[in-house]
């Protein structure tokens, strides 16, 4: 499709980048005045609302826009309405937060509309090019917004580790790509002439083969191609071996921005990942399942990936006494179990991915949320300000046990759903490495239940230093209550997320 | 039925928002608390009477079937209703929950042993929902018909269990209460891979024009029973049989728990408070053989017979280490929490048999040790209560100066070493008669060991009970109305089984025979 006839598919999009120049003039306008948080939430809810209305209003379809950029398709759409939820949350958190100054208020507003641009163009790219740059995007916004309280040592730090990492990580992503672009001659992913019709046709692949001296060598260079891609990948969604930023920044940026970097790019990184090996190397049957094009191992490449960001993960956050530190290894586990479902390589696999995320973002926020609530007060995030949370802020200490109960997988919380449906996938898949993956899986959400009970005994089980009783503001008290409800009683019917997702990937849900 | 101790959970979460705007005074919240407990559970009670009368014993198969749609995505469904075996459990499940109920309750006014720090007296509220979310849980995997739902209802278990532990436990009740979850939740991970498994392989139904499988485990049983899941792929190198069977089995197995999986259980039944204990004991380990019998034999009877001599082994070493273990306890409740581990190896024993006497005879003990070692822990309750220890070697001729609970102890502890006329003898007897026929040797190991369990009883009663009176107990209580309300009907029951098991026999040997059918 040309790119007039595009931009109707491109409204989402143009509203964001309308409202990150928006944001900046409005606080320009309202420095002055006394009510600028007031004003400037509304501002950026307005704009939120505005978005999410642009992206109801965009007419459903399953074709690539932009002359192939882009590919407008419902899984697109999907992940719109998941990082719109994900940055309403964060809206409405970081006014009360107290890492936020109210005079910068305006700039971390607009910078997150920048970034929920990037994470919206991640989505829908499938093009090598956009890819790299949406990914960029995202992540130069990112930087910033770690390193965003410019006072504090550890923030400083922290955006630092986070630009050499992701400088490094890029550059290998982009290593990658010249790679593929020297395979294949082309940076598309999918559609006529891209990567994966390429690999679907036996003519062209011979061809490479030969051009490349020999069928080895060719697959060789693909599988290097694509584990560099991954860097960049990885590199977002925090898994083992680029995971080595996570634990820093989680610590040294804003709370309420580690609560969205933790479900938002990390979805989005998912986004790409789901996207590219699915127009890459996989071809959709008429059924609506997948049957794998060339004879590239991915899902083997995955599968090692995630056992082992699971298993470091876990392990390593038994060990950690920063509450956000803890946080973010697991988040690298929790890296690790969706990586199973994309392991699985099969629309049921991808479909448990997008379950998982959906309640991914509301128990991981809702944990992050207590712990705003908590160093709000306490000033201090270890385990040990937290002692004595059960009776000093009864409705924070009961939503973060929900939380921690819901991230372990423990039924009748909403988050096993997720796991179980993601073992689901990797089981039905079968063989000897799938159920070994699932093993490894299982065995880690019990691993992950050792350090989610530390932050529950010190709750509960021992005395608080401080008895105080603390507030917690009525807007956290509320959004706290709105995420543990979902977490606690989406057991009893979740068949919602199981339509959404068939609808977002695959058109049916399978079993 | 299921869902009536929630509602009593929810009822008391109401009266924490009462409390918390301030209109009512907290020792009167408190009171409520317990009543609306104690009516929950008493009403669970009289339903589960209810349901047994109108339960038919001729009927082999599920009877008060309850079915609606849940996920139909996946087909998972509510589906519950009861058959012999499940009858028998829901039956105990909500006598001792009761007595457990009643057990939490603070000691009776006016006594001068009331203990601000007591368990009854913290937090009342939570201690009261988790007992009946407890419940729920418990009663759930009983009646659960659908693989989805029995691991939901079997997880649910967990975490009021955790809490319990861990806040109102002893001395070192947070260590106890984690090794607890993790232990269990090990085990139950892998079973829930083994669901999936099942699920997968086993039999499809036509839902809504779509071909999807089931979850249900009756329908999956059929399956099993004809032969369908010898056709599954292998799994890590073994026939998907044996692979589901061991996964679900250490599941089982942790929760009986089966020697080498039992290290958690002495330090969660020694720092629990003694409902909990109770519950624990009296409940919670026979969910362990429940699920062996409800989806290893049933559903996989190929691989179960594979696997019974392991599992027969096993139930021997249970019950020959445990009591030579019991033997070497200082701790009145580390004692007991053994032998509990002891008993738990007859029905392991008598199950692996495969004949008519030895499987009845697992589901009596079952239901026999479900009323003794609750007794037995009630006492070892009430000791510590008055004494703040339970240290055996520290008390002495206790007999003298409180008679009654002397005579109470004695009745329990002879239950559980096998007296016969009391109903311990009769599950154990029938286990030894129904296992001797296939494995004499560890039949006769496990009689042999009989003498051991009469041994630290009777041991234990001589250190405590007779001998002189150590002068710092001259002035301990007797038991109170409390204690004798929880520590009579107990003691009634032991002794109106020992002598008419049959009414236990009727309930669960139709079911049970349809079960051991593929099996022979």
């Amino acid at each position: 499709m040309n790119n007039i006839h595009s931009l109707r598919f491109f409204w989402p999009e143009s509203v964001l980048t309308v409202a990150v120049l928006a944001m900046l003039v409005q606080d320009l306008l309202v420095r002055r005045s006394p009510r600028r948080v007031g004003l400037l939430t509304i501002g950026a809810l307005f704009w939120l609302a505005l978005t999410a209305l642009a992206t109801w209003r965009t007419p459903w379809g399953n074709f690539p826009i932009f002359g192939g950029l882009l590919v407008h398709d419902p899984l697109r759409i999907f992940f719109a309405w998941l990082f719109l939820a994900a940055a309403l949350l964060t809206v409405v958190i970081v006014p009360r937060s107290k890492e936020i100054s109210s005079a910068r208020l305006g700039e971390f507003f607009a910078l997150l509309f920048a970034l929920l641009l990037g994470m919206y163009l991640m989505a829908s790219a499938a093009d090598l090019l956009l890819i790299y740059l949406s990914i960029e995007t995202v992540s130069l916004v990112s930087y910033v917004l770690t390193g965003f309280q410019r006072g504090r040592r550890r923030a400083n730090e922290a955006a630092l580790k986070y630009v050499i990492y992701g400088g490094v990580a890029s550059g290998i992503m982009l290593y990658g790509i010249s790679i593929l672009y020297g395979l294949f001659g082309t940076t598309r992913v999918a559609g006529e002439g891209g990567i994966g019709a390429q690999l679907a046709d036996v003519t062209s692949r011979l061809f490479l083969a030969h051009a490349f001296g020999g069928q080895p060598a060719a697959q060789l260079a693909l599988v290097v191609a694509v584990v560099f891609l991954l860097a960049g990948v990885g590199y977002k969604i925090a898994a083992v071996p680029f995971h080595m930023w996570s634990p820093d920044v989680y610590e040294g940026a804003p709370t309420p921005f580690t609560a969205f970097l933790s479900v938002g790019p990390k979805a989005a990184g998912f986004a790409v990942a789901i996207r590219f090996f699915f127009a890459a190397f996989e071809r959709q049957l008429p059924g609506g399942g997948y049957a794998q094009v060339g004879d590239l191992p991915w899902p083997a490449i995955i599968g090692i990936i995630s056992a082992i960001s699971m298993t470091l993960g876990n392990l390593t956050a038994i060990v950690q006494s920063n509450v956000k530190r803890l946080l973010a290894y697991s988040s690298i586990a929790h890296a690790g179990y969706l990586l199973m479902g994309l392991a699985a390589a099969s629309t049921a696999g991808v479909q448990s991915i997008l379950i998982y995320l959906i309640i991914y973002v509301l128990m991981n926020v809702g944990a992050f949320l207590v712990v705003i609530a908590v160093s709000r007060e306490t000033g201090g995030e270890d385990i040990k300000d937290f002692r004595g949370l059960g009776t000093r802020a009864p409705i924070a200490a009961l939503a973060l046990v929900i939380f921690l109960f819901s991230l372990t997988g423990i039924p009748p919380f909403a988050g096993f759903i997720g796991k179980y449906l993601i073992f689901a996938a990797v089981v039905q898949r079968g063989g000897f490495w799938n159920v070994l993956l699932a093993v490894i899986g299982v065995l880690n959400s019990a691993i992950s239940l050792f350090y989610y009970a530390r932050l529950i005994k010190a709750m509960y089980l021992e005395e608080a230093i401080d008895q105080r009783p603390f507030r917690v503001p009525a807007v956290y008290t509320g959004v706290l209550v709105a995420l543990a409800v979902p977490n606690s009683f989406l057991i009893f019917y979740w068949t919602p997320l199981v339509r959404w997702a068939a609808a977002a990937f695959g058109g049916s849900p399978s079993s | 039925m299921t869902f009536l101790p929630l509602i009593g959970a929810a009822l008391i979460l109401c009266v924490v928002g009462l409390r918390a705007s301030g209109l009512v005074p907290k020792a009167m919240a408190d009171q409520i608390h317990r009543v609306i407990a104690l009516a929950a559970s008493s009403a669970v009670l009289v339903l589960a009477f209810v349901l047994w009368r109108g339960f038919d014993p001729d009927n082999p198969g599920v009877q008060f079937v309850q079915h609606a749609r849940w996920i139909t995505a996946y087909n998972i469904e509510y589906f519950v209703g009861v058959d012999g075996i499940s009858i028998t459990l829901i039956m105990l499940t909500a006598l001792i929950s009761f007595i457990a109920t009643i057990a939490s309750m603070p000691w009776w006014p006016g006594n001068a042993h009331l203990d601000e720090h007591h368990f009854t007296q913290r937090g009342v509220a939570g201690y009261m929902a988790m007992l009946l979310i407890l419940q729920t849980g418990m009663m759930g995997v009983f009646v659960a018909l659908d693989m989805f739902l029995f691991y939901v209802f079997w997880e649910v278990m967990l975490l009021p269990m955790y809490f319990l532990i861990g806040i109102w436990g002893g001395s070192r009740k947070e260590y106890a209460a984690i090794k607890f979850f993790l232990y269990t939740l090990a085990g139950s991970v892998l079973m829930l891979l083994a669901i999936i498994g099942l699920y997968f392989n086993g039999p499809q139904e036509v839902v809504d024009g779509r071909l999807v499988h089931s979850f249900n485990i009756l329908k999956m049983a059929q399956w099993g029973r004809a032969g369908g899941y010898l056709a599954a792929p292998l799994v890590l190198g073994f026939t998907f049989v044996r692979a589901a069977w061991i996964a679900l089995f250490i599941g089982f197995a942790i929760k009986i728990p089966m020697f080498p999986f039992h290290t958690w259980l002495p330090d969660a039944h020694v720092e629990a408070p003694t409902p909990i204990s109770v519950i624990l004991a009296g409940i919670l380990l026979k969910m362990g053989i429940y699920g062996i019998l409800r989806v290893n034999f049933a559903i996989l009877p190929q691989a179960t017979k594979w696997a019974a001599p392991a599992m027969a082994t096993f139930g021997a070493i249970n019950i020959v280490y445990a009591a030579f273990v019991c033997l070497a306890q200082k701790d009145l409740k580390r004692m007991i929490a053994y032998s509990s581990v002891s008993h738990m190896g007859f029905c392991l024993l008598g199950m692996s048999a495969f004949t008519q006497q030895g499987i009845d005879g697992a589901v009596l003990n079952l239901w026999t040790h479900g009323l003794i070692s609750p007794m037995l822990f009630l006492i070892a309750g009430v000791i510590y209560d008055r004494a703040h220890h339970r240290n055996i070697e520290g008390f002495g001729g206790l007999a003298q100066q409180v008679p009654e609970y002397a005579g109470l102890m004695g009745l329990a502890f002879f239950a559980s070493l096998g007296l016969p006329g009391l109903c311990g003898f009769v599950s154990e007897f029938t286990v030894f008669l129904g296992s001797l026929v296939r494995w004499q040797t560890l039949t006769i190991l496990s009689a042999v060991s009989v003498i051991v369990t009469a041994a630290y009883y009777l041991w234990a009663i001589q250190r405590m009970m007779l001998g002189k009176l150590n002068p710092q107990y001259s002035t301990l209580p007797d038991v109170n109305w409390r204690e004798r309300l929880t520590l009579y009907p107990l003691g009634a029951l032991i002794i109106v089984f020992g002598f008419y098991p049959q009414a236990i026999f009727t309930l669960i040997e139709g079911s049970l025979r349809n079960l051991l059918l593929p099996l022979q």
